[in-house]
């Protein structure tokens, strides 16, 4: 799922503060799963910022709101009337569904109150961690379900390097060395043979270097 | 002797002897003196000269530059290339670059993370990584291609190297990972800073149990300690560096002002003993910032004089 962050309370003020009224929208998907963008949050966000257009005295109408996904144009049909109202939107959605709030209302402004952190998964109850980077071509099949891309610190196709140390990366001990987890991966598959296979070289322009990538269901 | 290249240090490995590199970082400046004093102070000493590139991610005067500087003073360097700050097309260009100097060494490796830098807000390039590039400046010599697959004309002259690191973790893959480097096509290898030299000669025996040490040119990486404070550090705050803690204790045993000698002779006789090991064809000498003991270190080793070459 998509992790985010909702960014200091300052810098979303900064942002909004010039506006008359505010709707302050959640999204109930992936960045409610995180605790910091589901319509919860936006209904806490937006008591922050009432008090603080109270400290602040600024005459400012804020509504707090939300949908399932602002990715997908389905769920903006309950919302009709209070987007039509709205004079500005601070989005709890990832980039993605900020953008498609800038794309689906043309002279709506729309902030953004995450900050859209990585692709990730629940280790643990409020412990989010980094697990792809959408290269558009994937290797988990050659390094054992553990990906070189996303984990290693310097996306080596061919690790580890020399920094590897008890597990560790060598940027932090907080960091598990993913070229570690590849090799106790392969050896308890008893594939640690495949780890001296050189695998060709990674093709980026299936990545972010290619340009925005879009794929298009021809029988849809 | 099958030579693939003009390097003097692929000569004097082919010939046989021990060969002795060295390596200086450049400065922090546009000022090239630096550099060419550094060079040739120790350049009757080695072989070779490693000139870093960028080393713990901290800005200097780029490499190729250095090089270019050593090659006009008539010694033989060694270009360090990273692949976190270019990418292939950089690369390629830049061994085009160095080859049209006459330089005809490269060390290829992935290089310091950025977060240990002066710039640690910069973007990492990675689109090749150190088994790569050894890949690419083979495909670039022997084939005369490009990655693309375009010809070169001319293609370039270059000696291939990379490093190793007996001393990181996983251990187990240590040995395959030499030989997955060298199935890459790399033809020399300078290794990390050898302190720990029981595991670097275990490390060494899996080498020469698969064979790998005729396959390939091994300097053994030596640093000389200047003080106990320096063992501790890198210790303590070195990932994949091995300092047994007698070493430690060695160095503690002296006093403050012998210390830095103490250090030297450390390495001398880490040398002496790796001298006996087989498979070992040189030495890598990398007295940081402190070039100018190169020659003394060389010169008790019993590595002086340096093989003439034509």
């Amino acid at each position: 799922m998509i992790v985010g962050e909702q960014k200091p309370l300052e810098e979303i003020w900064e942002m909004v503060k010039v506006h008359k009224q505010l709707t302050v929208f959640g999204c109930n998907t992936c960045v409610a799963v995180c605790h910091q963008g589901g319509n919860k949050e936006a209904g806490i966000l937006a008591s922050l910022l009432r008090m603080k257009a109270t400290q602040e005295e600024v005459d400012i109408e804020i509504v707090d709101s939300g949908i399932e996904r602002q990715c997908e144009h389905e769920f903006f049909e309950s919302v009709r009337d209070l987007m039509n109202r709205s004079e500005a939107v601070l989005s709890l959605a990832c980039g993605i569904g900020v953008q498609f709030v800038a794309t689906k209302y043309q002279t709506l402004p729309v902030y953004p109150a995450l900050n859209t952190t990585f692709l990730g998964d629940v280790i643990a109850v409020g412990h989010f961690t980094e697990k792809c980077q959408a290269c558009g071509d994937c290797v988990l099949g050659l390094t054992g379900g553990v990906c070189p891309v996303s984990r290693c610190c310097k996306r080596l196709m061919n690790g580890p390097c020399g920094g590897s140390s008890n597990g560790k990366c060598e940027i932090s001990k907080e960091i598990d060395c993913a070229w570690q987890l590849i090799v106790d991966r392969l050896e308890a598959l008893g594939r640690l043979d495949d780890y001296e296979k050189i695998p060709p070289l990674k093709d980026w322009s299936k990545d972010r270097a290619g340009g925005p990538r879009s794929f298009k269901l021809e029988d849809m | 002797m099958d030579l693939k290249t003009n390097s003097r240090l692929e000569k004097v490995l082919k010939s046989g002897q021990l060969a002795v590199t060295s390596e200086c970082g450049p400065p922090r400046s546009s000022a090239p003196e630096g550099i060419i004093k550094k060079g040739n102070l120790i350049k009757n000493h080695v072989d070779a000269i490693n000139i870093t590139d960028n080393q713990t991610s901290v800005t200097r005067l780029c490499s190729l530059a250095a090089c270019v500087h050593l090659k006009l003073q008539g010694l033989d360097p060694v270009l360090q290339m990273v692949v976190r700050d270019r990418n292939r097309i950089a690369l390629q260009s830049d061994i085009l670059g160095a080859a049209s100097f006459g330089i005809n060494n490269v060390l290829c490796l992935s290089g310091d993370h950025q977060s240990f830098g002066d710039n640690p807000q910069a973007q990492n390039v990675f689109d090749l990584d150190s088994m790569q590039l050894v890949q690419t400046v083979r495909r670039m010599r022997d084939e005369g291609r490009f990655l693309s697959g375009d010809e070169i004309k001319v293609p370039p002259n270059m000696f291939v190297g990379a490093a190793a690191n007996p001393f990181a973790d996983p251990f187990k893959i240590r040995v395959p990972r030499l030989a997955k480097k060298i199935a890459a096509g790399a033809e020399f290898i300078q290794t990390q800073c050898i302190y720990n030299v029981e595991k670097f000669e275990l490390w060494m025996q899996g080498v020469r149990d698969r064979g790998l040490h005729d396959k390939v040119f091994i300097l053994a990486g030596i640093t000389p300690m200047r003080s106990v404070g320096m063992a501790k550090y890198l210790r303590k705050s070195v990932p994949g560096m091995d300092v047994p803690e007698e070493l430690i204790k060695r160095l503690s045993g002296v006093e403050k002002e012998k210390q830095a000698a103490e250090g030297i002779t450390i390495a001398v006789e880490t040398i002496q003993r790796l001298k006996e090991v087989k498979g070992v064809a040189g030495f890598h000498v990398m007295a940081i910032e402190w070039e100018e003991k190169v020659p003394e270190i060389v010169e008790r080793a019993g590595l002086f004089p340096r093989p003439v070459i034509d």
